[in-house]
């Protein structure tokens, strides 16, 4: 009964949305609220909660496919998961207690085993949505091949929940690793980025990588023997706490990420070509993914056309994480052609512009909220 | 435009070899590997280069003609079928490797190369390109992208949507689009995801970044032989069950053993009802145990023999008989009708039990062979052409296979795609808002449909013809699907 009154929710709220022309902040737990544009909602907003909308709907270890309504606390999820000895790899950042899964594949985060084990659009086989018409509609399946009709699935992954609400998500998950390891390599920069690229190159084990302040951490995970043969051919020292490390480079509780939350500073996150030699900007910066993520700490008044040029000259795109966001653009730029196909697409989807105006490009909106 | 001026126009920059139209020079491009459906098209362009696609697109887009796009011509479903009033757009000529970045394990190619070229270049760097559907040796890479192609590897190793970092991509405008970059990642929507699979409907694909991995150290392969096809769809799930992701895990039936057997003289057992193929790679450690507790899970799963391939050469020929199933299947049928849907795995006995009585009702016999690993169907349905009616017995048959794996909850297509082969089944796996959402998708990238029109997505009023012939006596095929 709990189940249908709030399926009466979501679809009543978005089908007065609809007739009011009015505007929709999807929500689950509001771990990520400070990611992307912001976007107060004022009198005329309402915010749609998702979090009761929660349970497991199907689960198969065997089948190594999980479904669950975008409300599931992802602890939760998790937790079940671990049970059976199996994990979502793509090893999805928190932030917070309250973060759900809606959330997780509305923004589109992957943590520290992304550039080893695939991103959360990798994994996502297939959803369940509330379109800008009010309709519920499937694509995808809890099948790991299926090539019938456009990928919808994956698009909805990182569209910051601008095309529609989710509603379920079927997720193929993996046998978690025997054991886990990490390592410790005192090293510069350039020779931690080269490091990491020949552990790419190679085939190792390696589950994650990180470097800061001299020191490259990497992880290799797998059967006992093949991480001991790992640790020998890579070096380096045992870190004790290895797992509860990751955990706060992935929720960011680490300190250099904590830092980046105070009032004077900025945290950007470059996503570029991996081997990209070391960027010369100001402040400090965190190596993650084999080189592929270069987080950078800096004075809140660092010229963002400056940090934005130079991660596209390295093949990628700047989003600025925690920071003034009221003139800088959290997302970065597209190009007029891309540009031109989010807004046809967000026009088909949702064509009344009800679902998170502002929150990922405010100029894809078909038309302005009231 | 009439078609002469349409040549005229193409000649204008293109050699007088690039752009066919007499009906001998058509007839090559009349199918793809769906042989029984067959069009010719108005004409063919075989352009060399990004800027000459541009002009070509921009030609057809200022005169509405229809452009299809064509790699080697391998797919199943039609995907490449030629529109008799439009053009199709060889890639055949854009082959070359562009670059391969071993320490940033990317290989950039043109749409015309072959998958397994890509393999082959990256070698020497000890690395491979790992989506490798059973066509590789011929099959683009561009059509890999544009069915989303998958193969042996892809539970382990994902399908072509997991191994693509970006597109160079135009519209039917002639605009360019870059989807996807050098990094792990792109703002805004995932469009590399909604290129991937698109079956040439949103837009050209001129250039790819594919994704390379360093070869394993270790490779090793188990043949397991079951008694009942039903235990050995168990095994399958108890191996993954255990936290095992084999590198490939394929399963073949009696009849499959024996034609290719007598084929490739594999050494398979020809006493049992399925063997079943497990692959293991990694680091010599992570093989050596993985392949102790396979055998082991085999074993208390109910496989009557195993044998573990005795070195390189012998792991080879076990595959090289799964390989030969297709060509197998021409040796001891005159025709065979190849089949591609998907199911949840723990539903194999029933629905192979299905396809048994399905075989019995029409009278034709049916080859199974499977991606286990991840539950994707080839039956390969056997028939005589030469025999009145049994093409369309056969193509009822593969029809009833595909709605049996949409009642299980799985897809009308794993890897083939959709093409023309499938547009009926379509209507039974989405519903019409469903499909108005996808035509909505094409209308965003093609507004006016000169894409590969007819193809991947059902109009809706053929979707309300096809639901129509499933009524029988007054009672619908499945009461839970919406329909209008």
């Amino acid at each position: 009964m709990q189940m249908q009154a709030t399926s009466d929710y979501l679809l009543q709220a978005v089908t007065q949305a609809i007739e009011h022309k009015r505007p929709l902040y999807i929500r689950g737990g509001g771990s990520k609220d400070f990611y992307g544009n912001s976007q107060a909602a004022t009198s005329q907003h309402t915010i749609l909660n998702t979090t009761n909308w929660q349970g497991i709907v199907d689960y198969e270890p065997s089948e190594l496919v999980v479904t669950a309504r975008a409300g599931t606390s992802l602890a939760d999820l998790e937790k079940l998961l671990h049970e059976q000895g199996q994990m979502l790899a793509f090893e999805p950042p928190y932030f917070s207690t309250a973060t759900t899964l809606g959330g997780c594949v509305a923004a589109g985060l992957s943590g520290p085993r992304r550039a080893y084990a695939g991103a959360v659009r990798d994994y996502v086989l297939g959803v369940q949505l509330l379109d800008g018409q009010g309709s519920i509609l499937s694509f995808g399946g809890q099948v790991m091949k299926n090539v019938a009709g456009y990928d919808v699935s994956r698009l909805m992954v990182g569209a910051m929940g601008t095309l529609g609400v989710l509603l379920e998500v079927s997720l193929k998950v993996l046998p978690r690793p025997e054991t886990e390891r990490t390592l410790c390599i005192q090293t510069s920069q350039p020779d931690a980025i080269h490091f990491m690229r020949r552990c790419s190159a190679e085939p190792l084990p390696v589950s994650a990588t990180c470097f800061l302040d001299g020191r490259l951490y990497i992880r290799v995970s797998g059967p006992e023997s093949a991480v001991r043969t790992a640790h020998s051919r890579l070096g380096g020292d045992i870190i004790a706490d290895g797992a509860d490390f990751w955990e706060s480079i992935r929720d960011h509780t680490y300190s250099f990420f904590q830092q980046g939350k105070s009032a004077e500073q900025s945290l950007w996150r470059l996503s570029i070509q991996p081997t990209a030699p070391s960027l010369s900007l100001p402040g400090k910066q965190l190596i993650e993914w084999g080189g592929a993520l270069r987080w950078l700490l800096t004075d809140k008044d660092t010229d963002a056309t400056i940090i934005r040029q130079q991660a596209a000259n390295a093949g990628g795109h700047a989003t600025l994480f925690y920071g003034d966001k009221t003139t800088v653009s959290a997302f970065h730029p597209l190009s007029p052609a891309l540009l031109k196909i989010h807004q046809r697409l967000k026009q088909q989807f949702d064509p009344l512009g009800i679902f998170n105006p502002q929150r990922l490009y405010p100029e894809i909106q078909p038309c302005k909220p009231i | 435009m009439k078609r002469k001026q349409l040549i005229a126009a193409f000649l204008q920059f293109l050699p007088e070899e690039a752009v066919l139209y007499e009906t001998e020079e058509l007839r090559p491009y009349e199918c793809d590997a769906l042989s029984a459906y067959r069009q010719l098209p108005m004409l063919v362009v075989l352009p060399r280069t990004e800027a000459e696609i541009i002009k070509i697109l921009q030609i057809c887009h200022a005169e509405q003609v229809p452009v299809v796009a064509r790699g080697s011509g391998t797919g199943l479903s039609g995907g490449a079928q030629p529109h008799a009033e439009g053009v199709l757009l060889s890639l055949a000529k854009l082959n070359r490797i562009l670059e391969i970045d071993p320490l940033a394990c990317t290989a950039r190619v043109q749409p015309g190369v072959r998958n397994l070229a890509i393999s082959e270049a990256a070698a020497p760097y000890g690395m491979y390109y790992a989506p490798d559907p059973s066509s590789q040796i011929a099959c683009s890479i561009g059509g890999n992208v544009a069915e989303n192609s998958g193969g042996v590897h892809c539970l382990k190793y994902g399908l072509t949507v997991h191994n693509i970092l970006r597109l160079r991509v135009l519209t039917i405008e002639g605009e360019l689009l870059e989807i996807g970059s050098e990094a792990f990642d792109s703002p805004g929507f995932d469009l590399l995801a909604l290129m991937t699979g698109s079956e040439g409907m949103l837009g050209i694909i001129t250039e790819i970044t594919v994704k390379l991995l360093p070869k394993p150290e270790t490779v090793q392969l188990v043949m397991a032989v079951f008694n009942e096809i039903s235990l050995a769809g168990e095994a399958v799930a108890n191996v993954i069950q255990a936290g095992i992701i084999p590198a490939g895990m394929e399963m073949m039936d009696k009849l499959t053993i024996h034609a290719v057997e007598d084929f490739v003289h594999a050494g398979y057992d020809l006493e049992g009802a399925a063997i079943l193929l497990c692959e293991s790679d990694g680091m010599a450690e992570e093989v050596a145990s993985e392949i102790e507790q396979i055998q082991a899970i085999l074993r208390a799963s109910g496989a009557i023999r195993i044998r573990v391939a005795r070195d390189e050469a012998e792991r080879q020929l076990f595959w090289a008989g799964r390989k030969a199933a297709f060509p197998a299947a021409g040796r001891v049928s005159p025709d065979y009708y190849c089949m591609d849907g998907t199911i949840p795995r723990k539903h194999l006995a029933r629905v192979l039990e299905q396809i048994e009585q399905l075989s019995e009702k029409y009278n034709l016999r049916c080859m199974n062979v499977f991606h286990a690993g991840d539950g994707n169907l080839h039956p390969l349905i056997l028939y005589d052409a030469t025999q009145p009616g049994e093409l369309e017995k056969a193509e009822a048959f593969g029809a009833r296979i595909l709605e049996i794996c949409i009642e299980f909850g799985g897809s009308v297509t794993g890897e083939h795609g959709v093409g023309i082969e499938k547009l009926n089944q379509m209507c039974l796996q989405f519903n019409d808002a469903e499909r108005n959402l996808f035509h909505a998708v094409k209308a965003a990238f093609d507004p006016q449909a000169l894409l590969n029109p007819g193809k991947a997505i059902p109009e809706l009023h053929r979707c309300a013809e096809f639901g129509a012939m499933h009524v029988h006596q007054g009672t619908e095929k499945f009461p839970d699907i919406p329909r209008f």
